[in-house]
């Protein structure tokens, strides 16, 4: 019989070692999804895993995709996190992500076609706002009426989809666009461009915002009396009552940090590799950066590494779409396995598995 | 049966009525009964003595069927009994009352039997029989009334009835009198004497020592796991069974002897509504304490202890009536209240005095980091919040490999001697601590009673809000007790006899004191 007996306390060796485990694993089981496909795995596995860094033909365009790829996921996840820490489930990032994108842009086709040094300053302030005062909605609605952000902050996605919507037809409709839905593209306009800082890498002003941002949460966690009483709220929240941490703070500090990243993270996405508001410019970042939040264990570093990894997925799954004809259903599948072993191995950093023969009654 | 042990025969006298013979049970980490044997005569109280973590739980859990042993064998009236679950334990005649009660607030007395029977008979003729069963054992309980509604001790009396009902062979009752007030123990033991003369069995656990000797016929005394000797409980003193269950001779603490100073601490009509539908609110609670002062506050469980708590640490926001030194602070949050030298210790110990998952220099600076200056601008001094750690881990002989173990792997003695020297070492004006040796080893008691005095003796106030009407006799200069959420006015504690604290936990505040 197999049992699983509680540890005294949760082993470090394992809580580094199962989001590795993770991977392996969903390899073999991804490996298997293949191969019932007809797909040759080890191809397969090689094509979204190696190709799209080392491959001659491909890694010279993929390669750059990796950082414009994680850095929005890392960026998100970042701020997910923090409120994940203290017990607080922001799950609307996308909806704070389009807003930050369309303040952001709003501000910066305003000034259109004025050249000036400062406006891309304040569309990145209008977005971290917008996709601030975005997450406040569920903060406030939390503290005055005791709702349930995770509901709340969801179906703010879809209103958020719905003004998205309307802003690409209506208020922010390129005029000079022969009636076609979608704004003017920011990347044809300097002074509101985010554009690739250093050719070839793919890193743009969001990427040294994502690398700030783990730096930061890094700092504030281990650092800071702040990072120790978001962590406290999450482990116990009456001892962090006790602690003197006001709850109410907590929740509006947590939701507009991460609301705050997620719409920079928007901005930073409609000014460079997307360039325009349009009625499909957002692409699940916001949830997806949930699921490297958790890969990453909540932990900066870790999200750092998480998010790299989900790029690489995201960009080899299209690879191998396109190479292998693997269909996208399969590659979506082949993600949600990695969230799905990461949970279930996390079960051996809390318990030890034992064998032991059936007792006898 | 196919085990070693099961031709040991000594079971053919037939006045035993349970034999424990070689129970043994590890968990990781630690051996929980090691070669534990023992036997019950029928109509006998037997004493299970032990501190906490000494393996009585474990060894009463194997009788009632709720964990298998790893080896041992028990017999029954003669016969083999290995039950594997409770059902079968009922079945052959074992009941248990559980210190923590099942029951279910909102359901009523009868309902909340009814859920525990595996064929309840209509609810009418439950009810008749209840009625019938509390009147005969004199245990007086209405089968009508919302168990929300009921105190500890009428709690307690549900769970009896509801283990009298199926007529037991051997009653289990762990830690019954925690939850009582002298008047419910008096109760409680006639009881218990009165199944006694009608030949159950009485398997009786507690690590209260005069109870013992007033009720048991024997007893067994568990020490890390193992028998360390069984003995006639009447014929030994109490701090003869005290030493045996610790294994070392205890120091006696010193009351604190100060000369009591100004006031400190004024509460003045403070109330404050119930956190929670069952909780309890707080009514016009008034009461002072001085420098060099420890204030007893006694009272059953459930009276407005967690609440006066709350109110006074901060957690809980009060409008006016709390005065530190003359100033008012009732509006303070408990940071600010940390500052000017109000300091609390829940009973609660992990998750509200201390964060299980954290580690020990973590958890230092949980209420730590105001007084002690371990944050500066907000950012940690971890050094130094570790070096305060140390500090309180040696200066309190806390047992834990090191600062950075997490709260939970410590035993419960162990913590609350951390949580109690966190906050003792931060040189409070006032210290306010509940149940400040609920669950703890007879030693640890005995070191954390002598550090609250040793603050008080230091011109600290001190208020000790406890069920333990020994401990609170033990070290309190004057005593009040909590009763529906009132605190009765305070009365000096030397020269108070049982009965009339017994009166003021039961509300007879207009009572004289001696």
């Amino acid at each position: 019989m197999i049992t699983l007996e509680r540890r005294p306390e949760p082993s470090r060796m394992w809580q580094a070692l199962t989001p590795v485990l993770a991977v392996v694993l969903t390899m073999i089981a991804g490996g298997l999804l293949f191969a019932l496909l007809g797909k040759d795995p080890f191809e397969a596995i090689r094509t979204i895993f190696w190709d799209p860094l080392f491959n001659p033909q491909f890694a010279s365009y993929s390669r750059p995709q990796l950082l414009v790829k994680a850095a929005p996921l890392i960026l998100i996840a970042i701020g997910l996190s923090l409120g994940f820490r203290a017990g607080i489930w922001n799950i609307g990032a996308e909806g704070q992500y389009i807003v930050g994108a369309i303040c952001g842009a709003a501000v910066g086709l305003a000034f259109y076609p004025t050249e000036a040094i400062y406006i891309f300053p304040l569309m990145v302030l209008a977005g971290a706002i917008g996709g601030t005062l975005w997450a406040m909605i569920p903060a406030v609605l939390k503290i005055r009426f005791g709702t349930n952000e995770i509901l709340v902050s969801l179906m703010l996605v879809y209103v958020a989809e719905q003004l998205l919507a309307s802003m690409a037809l209506g208020a922010l409709r390129n005029p000079d666009g022969g009636g076609f839905p979608g704004s003017r593209n920011l990347q044809q306009y300097p002074s509101a461009a985010n554009p690739e800082l250093i050719a070839g890498t793919g890193a743009h002003w969001g990427v040294v915002a994502a690398f700030i941002a783990v730096i930061a949460a890094y700092v504030l966690l281990n650092k800071h009396l702040l990072g120790y009483q978001i962590k406290l709220t999450g482990q116990a929240p009456r001892a962090a009552r006790f602690a003197g941490v006001r709850p109410n703070v907590l929740i509006a500090l947590c939701l507009g940090i991460s609301g705050g990243l997620a719409g920079l993270a928007g901005l930073f996405e409609v000014s460079g590799p997307a360039g325009q508001i349009s009625i499909d410019f957002n692409s699940f970042y916001g949830f997806t950066a949930i699921i490297v939040a958790f890969l990453g264990r909540l932990h900066p570093i870790g999200i750092l590494l998480a998010g790299l990894l989900m790029a690489l997925t995201y960009i080899g799954g299209e690879l191998a779409q396109f190479m292998l004809g693997i269909p996208s259903a399969a590659i979506q599948a082949f993600q949600g396995m990695l969230l799905f072993f990461l949970l279930g191995v996390d079960v051996l950093s809390n318990f030890r598995i034992r064998i032991k023969p059936k007792q006898v009654a | 049966m196919g085990d070693p042990w099961g031709n040991h025969d000594w079971t053919c006298d037939l006045s035993v009525l349970l034999t424990v013979d070689g129970l043994s049970k590890a968990y990781p980490g630690v051996i929980a009964n090691d070669d534990v044997s023992f036997s019950i005569e029928r109509g006998e109280v037997h004493a299970l003595l032990g501190e906490n973590g000494a393996g009585k739980s474990t060894l009463v859990k194997m009788i009632y069927g709720l964990v298998r042993p790893d080896s041992g064998a028990m017999t029954l009236s003669g016969a083999p009994f290995a039950p594997p679950e409770p059902r079968a334990a009922r079945a052959a005649g074992v009941a248990m009352v559980f210190q923590h009660f099942s029951l279910f607030e909102a359901l009523n007395v009868a309902e909340n039997i009814a859920l525990g029977m595996e064929n309840p008979p209509p609810l009418r003729d439950l009810a008749r029989r209840i009625t019938e069963v509390s009147e005969a054992y004199g245990l007086p309980l209405d089968p009508a009334r919302l168990v929300g509604h009921l105190s500890a001790g009428e709690r307690q009396r549900v769970e009896i009835i509801r283990c009298l009902l199926q007529d037991p062979k051997l009653l289990i009752m762990d830690e019954p009198t925690s939850v009582l007030t002298p008047q419910e123990v008096d109760i409680l033991f006639a009881t218990l004497r009165k199944l006694k003369a009608e030949g159950t069995a009485i398997l009786y656990i507690s690590h209260k020592l005069e109870e013992i000797r007033a009720l048991c016929d024997s007893a067994t005394i568990l020490r890390r796991g193992k028998v360390v000797a069984t003995c006639d409980p009447r014929k030994k003193t109490a701090r003869e069974l005290a030493e045996m269950m610790v294994g070392k001779v205890l120091q006696q603490t010193k009351a604190s002897g100060a000369d009591l100073g100004d006031v400190a601490l004024e509460v003045r009509g403070l109330s404050l509504p119930p956190a929670t539908q069952f909780g309890t609110p707080l009514r016009d609670v008034s009461f002072e304490v001085r420098q060099g002062e420890v204030l007893g506050i006694g009272g059953v469980a459930g009276n407005g202890q967690d609440e006066l708590l709350a109110a006074l640490s901060g957690e809980r926001g009060t409008r006016e009536g709390v005065f530190l030194n003359g100033q008012p602070i009732s509006k303070l949050g408990p940071t600010a209240r940390r500052r000017v030298g109000i300091l609390s210790g829940p009973e609660e110990r992990l998750g509200h005095a201390a964060a299980p998952d954290m580690s020990l220099t973590e958890n230092a600076l949980l209420t730590g980091h105001v007084r002690e200056n371990l944050a500066r601008n907000g950012f940690l001094d971890w050094r130094k919040t570790r070096a305060f750690a140390e500090r309180v881990v040696n200066e309190f002989d806390v047992r834990t490999p090191g600062v950075s173990s997490v709260a939970r792997a410590l035993s419960g003695g162990n913590l609350q001697k951390f949580v109690i020297g966190r906050e003792v070492l931060q040189n409070p004006d006032v210290l306010i601590v509940n149940q400040p040796t609920w669950g703890v080893d007879a030693a640890a008691a005995a070191a954390i009673r002598q550090a609250l005095l040793d603050l008080a003796g230091q011109g600290s106030a001190v208020v000790v809000i406890s069920q333990d009407l020994d401990e609170l006799m033990e070290i309190s200069d004057r005593f009040a007790a909590l009763n529906g959420g009132r605190l009765s006015e305070a009365v000096p504690a030397a020269g108070l006899t049982l009965d009339q604290i017994g009166l003021m936990l039961g509300g007879a505040h207009d009572m004289e004191p001696a």
